[in-house]
């Protein structure tokens, strides 16, 4: 059983007792410990079920390569699946629960599958799922989803806040083991700004659990010593619980911080994700250490024999009593003097290795622990626990030798530097075939803003593997002078072993586990060779090969080992993956942080915002504004109170808050030759004080956007745009001011915010306007599209006599400041006149009526103003206006293109929005034709039924003609083609 | 994530305060142009992997439109240079030269 020994353990504090629940156990552990140590302190070697078979997982690392060990952690606000136990440290109260299970952890019904695991090879879900394809969508989809995914998704809204921060520097050094510390000592020193980031809450990486000397004191006080140096000088900045999860392009690196992971609820942001910017990026962020392929080698209580020693030196963790050491080198030996010094045993050492001569193996057996040589193991027995292995050559197919019985199995295939950091820009590995590993190709770094370098490896992340190599290698990174020098023992070299026996058969293989999270065996990616799975790439969609949350951290280089064998070729050959950020996954907090809530975009609101919240709003939004859709009385439906206002308007008076307008003022002796260009129409020879509507397309010919221009004096125009058109059509102007006719002397600003609009209209609008006073606002002094400057009402006002609802109409223009106190004053004045304020679908409705095209419903990037029948706002004496060129195209210029028609039901219902109008026939996929589309459809309270305006194909010309609309359930629509004017065609109303 | 030095306000401005223009230096063409120009200067884009010349806009700064010069494969920036040109500076065409000989050279 695993336990806690009397003594050791440097990370934890004996004197600081918590309680941990694990499926609703309590546990007793220390401050200090990690979820997983906390466990197995606890003797909870197994955590969990894997992917496929459901077989029992139990704990086979201690850091951030941890395949199995994930829980969900916490509860209600707070809960959090897929939490590595290894990385996440305990705190008292913490709730846990495995995972991947039904009933339970202990019995698992799922677990039938592993009976099967002959039918479920690599490619299983490839092949089964593909026919018949009728089953996908009622058998297949519903079976995937219900055991795909492992853990729970949270269901209540996060009880934490999280935070984004920038930092910047000249080198950041990710990871603070020996070679991290070296490294940054050395930038420190000469000057630099640096940053340190190391994931865990402590220092010291492996060196401080292996124990060596370094320049005479223990790694540990060496440590200290640096740590206590760098956190003292002004230049550096060095962060624990720090995750450098992915690097990009320029020298940008994102970090995340863990901050109030491990003391919940205490105020403080749980976590913040850091932005930094960076000359240099220094990975000193160590190695992984491989599993070794042999048949059971999945069973809990096998786990990597640099864990085994963390769990002994870090928390004082005895996994069991009789601990086997499986390895291919020298460095596995520690483990077994770090288990003798703790007072466990180690029955052998099984060493793949024909001829074992180091000074650690020597060691180990000075202390009388046997040391099996060029042997391996054949299998591991037992279920939910090791109970014994069977010793067999290495070198032959895996008949037993001997049998040992232990309780843990400490594996070592050697190590593997890890490049991710190198890599996810764009850094190149090479194979290094005297370590048997890929490492980074120092002449091919990722790349930075200036074409050079961008990122160094040192250390064990550079391939250096013992502590003197590493030393030397960190410290030539910017050091002068000699490089920190150890006690260590030489190495000697490993020897690759991929699987286990060489020969083993195919019964064995079938239990020789790649990728324990997601079931992938040796046997799964030898058939996915066979069957043709070449490509590294292939092989691991195929098989899902590291495409677990451990993204294979462990798994990846035995299993392209593998590959590469069974192709008969080298493994530089094959290759690897291609890694890619993050390094550990992050929580969504972190990348939304504050971007939450109310403040997930921020909101643009019109001077008269609060008055419209205070009188029964209901907001649409538009872009980030929010406009009213229309005010609701009490009692009344939404559709009942826009007839309301609609009626009200068409009566009485209405008012519109039309602040959202664009209002971009367009100055300069070039700005009449400028707004030529830009719009359709002539608007250089519109006189002073004068409107004029106007349509602006793209460079294709398409219509972009409308507006009223008004010419404010001899060099000043403004330009009305479409609420959420006004910042691309700055845009738009001065890209070309600025890139095409830049000599052209003509300055733009956007004033839309400058200025609160409101519409006033209806038969009364002058009526209250004239009680203002101040201002002649009658129709022989103030004619339709005209406009003046002066005192209404004692406010500052430019009032324009224009009209979007064919009523009498003047929208005034007043300082942004005094536009809620203009709107209240024509309230207040208005109420003798029956004035209601109008929504937006207030307002679409009376442009409708009217037949008045809206941008985004009639345009939709594909409609030119001849479709819409506004040849008549295209000046043909312009030799040139942005997009003349691009509709003299012949499919713009074809009379066969769908344009503007009224439509009205036989029946008086509406139409659905966005009908086609079918034609007989079908096309060539077999879809019946279609002849035109509904592109506004309403309700029309002045007319008492549905109106629409569309496109249809020769639609002016067919005026009185009936098509059919088919909408929803079957049901077809007859509506009439008309003249899109519905209402006082004339224009009697807006003249009064 | 790119950084861009804006030569109009001085700022090395990152990827997110910028809005990307496409290819540089495109030639307008207008009313009486033939088919073919007006389809190449409306559609027809270079996309090389290598040397580009692009727009950008200072569009969260000082709003104003600049051109750079950028490896596509590597992201290398060889220099950024104000709008108003019509191909670009010829110490900046000498530096591409210097660090891509192989570059064919500006059209």
């Amino acid at each position: 059983m695993s336990t806690r020994l009397a003594r050791g353990g440097r990370l934890i504090d004996r004197s600081k007792p918590i309680t941990i629940s694990f499926n609703g156990r309590r546990m007793p552990a220390f401050l200090g410990d990690t979820l997983a140590s906390a466990v197995l302190a606890n003797d909870q070697m197994m955590v969990g079920r894997s992917f496929k078979y459901h077989r029992p997982r139990g704990i086979m690392a201690s850091g951030a390569e941890e395949p199995n060990a994930l829980v969900g952690l916490g509860a209600g606000p707070r809960f959090e699946p897929n939490q590595r136990m290894t990385t996440t440290e305990a705190f008292d109260g913490a709730e846990t629960a495995s995972q991947n299970h039904w009933p339970s952890l202990e019995f698992d019904i799922g677990a039938i599958n592993n009976k099967f695991s002959r039918f479920l090879p690599g490619g299983f879900y490839y092949k089964t799922f593909m026919w018949p394809r009728s089953f996908w969508k009622n058998v297949y989809e519903p079976f995937i989803r219900q055991s795909a995914g492992l853990g729970k998704v949270p269901t209540d809204r996060d009880a934490d806040r999280y935070e984004q921060a920038y930092a910047y520097a000249d080198v950041v050094v990710v990871g603070a083991g020996i070679a991290g510390l070296t490294a940054a000592l050395g930038a420190a020193r000469s000057g630099k700004r640096v940053i340190v980031l190391e994931m865990t809450p402590a220092c010291g990486g492996r060196a401080v659990v292996d124990g060596f000397a370094i320049d005479g004191q223990p790694a540990e006080g060496w440590v200290a010593a640096a740590v206590d140096t760098l956190r003292g000088m002004d230049n550096v900045t060095l962060m624990t619980r720090t995750m450098a999860t992915g690097l990009y392009d320029h020298g940008y690196l994102m970090a995340a911080q863990r901050i109030a992971d491990h003391t919940p609820g205490d105020g403080r942001p749980k976590q913040r994700l850091w932005r930094i910017r960076t000359a240099e990026v220094i990975t000193a962020t160590g190695a992984i250490e491989r599993p070794l392929s042999f048949a059971g080698n999945d069973i809990p209580g096998v786990m990597l024999a640099a864990a085994v020693r963390d769990y002994a030196v870090n928390y004082g963790i005895s996994i069991g009593d009789r601990t086997v050491i499986v390895t291919n080198n020298d460095d596995a030996y520690r483990t077994a003097l770090a288990l003798l010094d703790a007072g466990l045993t180690v029955p052998a050492v099984i060493d793949a290795r024909p001829t074992v001569t180091g000074a650690l193996p020597q060691a180990v057996r000075d202390r009388g622990v046997r040391v099996l040589e060029g042997r391996g193991i054949a299998k591991v027995h037992g279920g939910k626990r090791v109970t014994g292995v069977e010793v067999c050559v290495q070198a032959g197919e895996g008949a037993m030798i001997e049998e040992l019985g232990c309780d843990c199995v400490a594996m070592s295939g050697g190590w593997s530097p890890v490049v991710h950091l190198w890599s996810h820009c764009g850094g190149k590995l090479l194979w290094d075939e005297a370590r048997a590993m890929f490492r980074p190709d120092a002449n091919r770094p990722p790349l930075g803003a200036d074409g050079r370098g961008m990122v160094r490896a040192v250390g064990a992340a550079n391939g250096m593997l013992t502590p003197d190599e590493v030393l030397t290698d960190a410290h030539a990174a910017f050091g002068d002078g000699t490089a920190p020098q150890t006690n260590a023992p030489d190495e000697a070299r490993m020897e690759p072993v991929w699987i286990m026996p060489q020969g083993a058969g195919p019964k064995l293989r079938a239990k020789m586990w790649l990728d324990p999270q997601n079931d992938v065996k040796v046997s799964d990616v030898q058939l996915a060779a066979r069957e043709g799975y070449e490509s590294v790439e292939h092989t691991k969609r195929y098989t899902t090969l590291g495409m677990a949350t451990d993204q294979g951290k462990i798994s990846n280089i035995n299993g392209l080992a593998v590959l590469s064998d069974a192709l008969h070729q080298q493994i530089p050959a094959t290759g690897t993956t291609t890694f890619r950020p993050p390094y550990t996954p992050l929580t969504l907090g972190t990348i939304a942080a504050e971007a939450r809530g109310e403040i997930f975009q921020p909101l643009r609101r019109t001077p008269i915002h609060e008055w419209h919240e205070a009188h029964g709003v209901e907001w649409e939004p538009v872009g980030l504004w929010r406009r009213p859709f229309c005010y609701k009385r009490a009692g009344e439906t939404t559709h009942a109170a826009v007839n309301r206002e609609v009626r009200n308007t068409r009566t009485n008076l209405g008012l519109l808050d039309a602040s959202t307008l664009g209002k971009i003022l367009v100055k300069g002796p070039d700005a009449g030759k400028f707004l030529d260009m830009l719009y359709t129409g002539v608007m250089s020879t519109l006189p002073v004080g004068k409107c004029r509507y106007g349509l602006m397309c793209n460079e294709q010919g398409f219509l972009s956007d409308d507006g009223v221009v008004v010419r404010l004096s001899e060099d000043s125009w403004l330009c009305h745009t479409t609420s959420g058109g006004a910042d691309r059509i700055h845009g738009w102007m001065e890209d070309w001011l600025q890139c095409e006719w830049w000599d052209w002397k003509v300055y733009t600003a956007n004033l839309t915010e400058q200025f609160a609009q409101i519409a006033v209209v209806g038969p009364n609008a002058r009526k209250v306007l004239e009680k203002l006073g101040g201002m002649d606002v009658s129709k022989a002094t103030l004619p339709f599209m005209t406009f003046a400057e002066g005192q209404l009402g004692g406010f500052n006002a430019r009032v324009f006599r224009i009209s979007f609802s064919g009523e009498l109409s003047y929208e005034i223009a007043v300082p942004a400041s005094e536009g809620r106190a203009f709107w209240e004053k024509l309230i207040e004045a208005g109420q003798e006149f029956g004035v209601m304020p109008y929504g937006t679908e207030c307002l679409h409705i009376l442009r409708a009526e009217k037949g008045f095209i809206m941008i985004g419903d009639e345009t939709d990037g594909t409609v030119i103003p001849q479709d819409l029948n506004m040849a008549w706002a295209i000046s043909k004496k312009k030799p040139d206006y942005l997009g003349k060129r691009g509709q003299e195209r012949s499919f713009l210029a074809s009379p066969d293109r769908w344009k503007l028609v009224g439509l009205e039901t036989l029946d008086g219902s509406v139409l659905p929005e966005g009908a086609y109008a079918v034609a007989p026939g079908v096309n060539a996929n077999g879809q019946r034709n279609v002849q035109g589309r509904v592109t506004s459809t309403y309700f029309s309270p002045t007319l008492n039924r549905g109106i629409a305006m569309g496109l249809v194909k020769h639609g002016p010309d067919r005026m009185g003609e009936v098509l059919d609309f088919p909408g929803d359930g079957g049901k077809v629509h007859q509506a009439r083609i008309v003249d899109q004017v519905f209402y006082d065609k004339e224009g009697a109303k807006n003249d009064a | 994530m790119l950084i861009l030095e804006c030569p109009c306000c001085g700022v090395k401005a990152e990827e997110t305060e910028l809005a990307p223009g496409g290819e540089a230096h495109l030639k307008r063409y207008g009313p009486g142009s033939s088919d073919e120009d007006f389809d190449n200067y409306m559609f027809a884009r270079a996309n090389p992997k290598g040397v580009h010349f692009e727009r950008w806009r200072h569009a969260y700064g000082c709003g104003k439109w600049f051109l750079a010069a950028r490896c596509t494969a590597t992201l290398e920036v060889f220099g950024t240079y104000p709008a108003q040109t019509t191909e670009p500076p010829a110490e900046l065409q000498a530096y591409i030269k210097s660090r891509r000989p192989e570059w064919e050279g500006y059209k």
